[in-house]
């Protein structure tokens, strides 16, 4: 599994520590609840509505600067657009590494 | 120069708001989770600059372009790198950024923001009428915008409410018409031979009665486009 780090939210923030913390809180708040918007489209089988949040889930592996992860949510946005999803388990086993990561941060 | 910014993701506005903050001459006046609110406010205040997330649920940032009358300037945003932009056809979208924006690349785009309100009248009449007609199109297809070059289509043919746009290596099938397709396209380049179809000039192979060959596609030609097909060929 690829590895999330804070480099661009510590380049973003500079010296700004408040700013910094700030980002963390919002981003530990928005993930879960994309992911949930998520789950809720797979569980429905609505790939086309599940297609929006992976797009926006997709800028969150961006943050944490996960390029493979992104390239892989790239893909997967497409095929949920074309309503399969083949992907989701592998997509649902990086949803879940970063909640872990969030955790620790 | 004041701000507001578009956007359905917390986290997104937070790095547009943090980095409109280190601009010495820019104030974020409000944020929004959606395009509807923005467009309402926008109504209401004199604002320079909107940050705009192209790609929202319901009204998205192209909507919210074609709706504006009296336009800011607006920088696109969007976590699609390939993401084409077909709004770069309105005169007020100055930059597009790909998310997440890093610091050098915001820099650049309010250089761009200032540089685009320094534009006297006269270079911006230059610039329109030197792009008319660029060398390509944007297609929207399942809200992705698709660049298409105009020398790879070979043929357009209307099907209903729909066209289909084929090149060399795909097949496009999008809503809209011939007629306004037709307005898009490079007279010099395509012609209509057809009630149903416009051609790529330069891809034709040959021509047959009336019909004309493009690619392994014979196309007819209606007996009205005839004469101004043949006007058009270079005949020995």
């Amino acid at each position: 599994m690829e590895q999330a780090n804070l480099s661009y939210i510590k380049e973003l923030a500079g010296d700004d520590k408040v700013f910094e913390q700030k980002f963390i809180t919002i981003l530990k708040e928005e993930f879960p609840q994309e992911v949930q918007i998520y789950k809720d489209h797979i569980e429905k089988d609505e790939p086309r509505s599940a297609a929006e949040i992976v797009h926006k889930l997709k800028h969150k592996f961006n943050i944490l600067s996960m390029e493979a992860s992104y390239k892989f949510a790239v893909d997967f946005e497409e095929e949920l657009r074309v309503g399969e999803n083949k992907m989701h388990t592998d997509f649902n086993a990086i949803l879940k590494y970063i909640q872990n990561y969030l955790n620790t941060i | 120069m004041n701000c507001i910014i578009i956007d359905d993701e917390a986290t997104a506005r937070a790095i547009v708001a943090h980095h409109c903050s280190k601009v010495a001459d820019l104030d974020v006046i409000e944020e929004f989770d959606n395009a509807i609110d923005g467009l309402k406010f926008l109504n209401q205040q004199n604002i320079d600059v909107v940050f705009l997330d192209i790609h929202m649920p319901g009204f998205s940032g192209v909507d919210f372009v074609q709706t504006l009358k009296n336009s800011p300037k607006i920088v696109l945003t969007t976590s699609d790198t390939e993401f084409a932009i077909e709004a770069y056809e309105y005169e007020a979208i100055v930059d597009y950024l790909v998310k997440p924006i890093t610091d050098e690349r915001f820099e650049k785009s309010i250089q761009k923001i200032k540089n685009s309100f320094a534009k006297t009248p006269t270079q911006k009449v230059a610039a329109d009428s030197s792009s008319e007609i660029g060398e390509d199109l944007y297609i929207n297809i399942d809200r992705r915008l698709i660049k298409l070059h105009f020398n790879e289509i070979l043929v357009i043919e209307a099907k209903g409410d729909y066209i289909d746009i084929k090149t060399q290596t795909k097949e496009y099938h999008v809503h809209t018409t011939l007629k306004k397709i037709k307005e898009k396209l490079p007279e010099k380049m395509f012609l209509q031979i057809h009630r149903s179809f416009i051609i790529n000039f330069s891809k034709i192979i040959d021509i047959e009665d009336n019909s004309v060959l493009i690619e392994k596609k014979v196309i007819p030609v209606s007996r009205s486009s005839r004469p101004e097909l043949m006007r058009r060929l270079n005949l020995l």
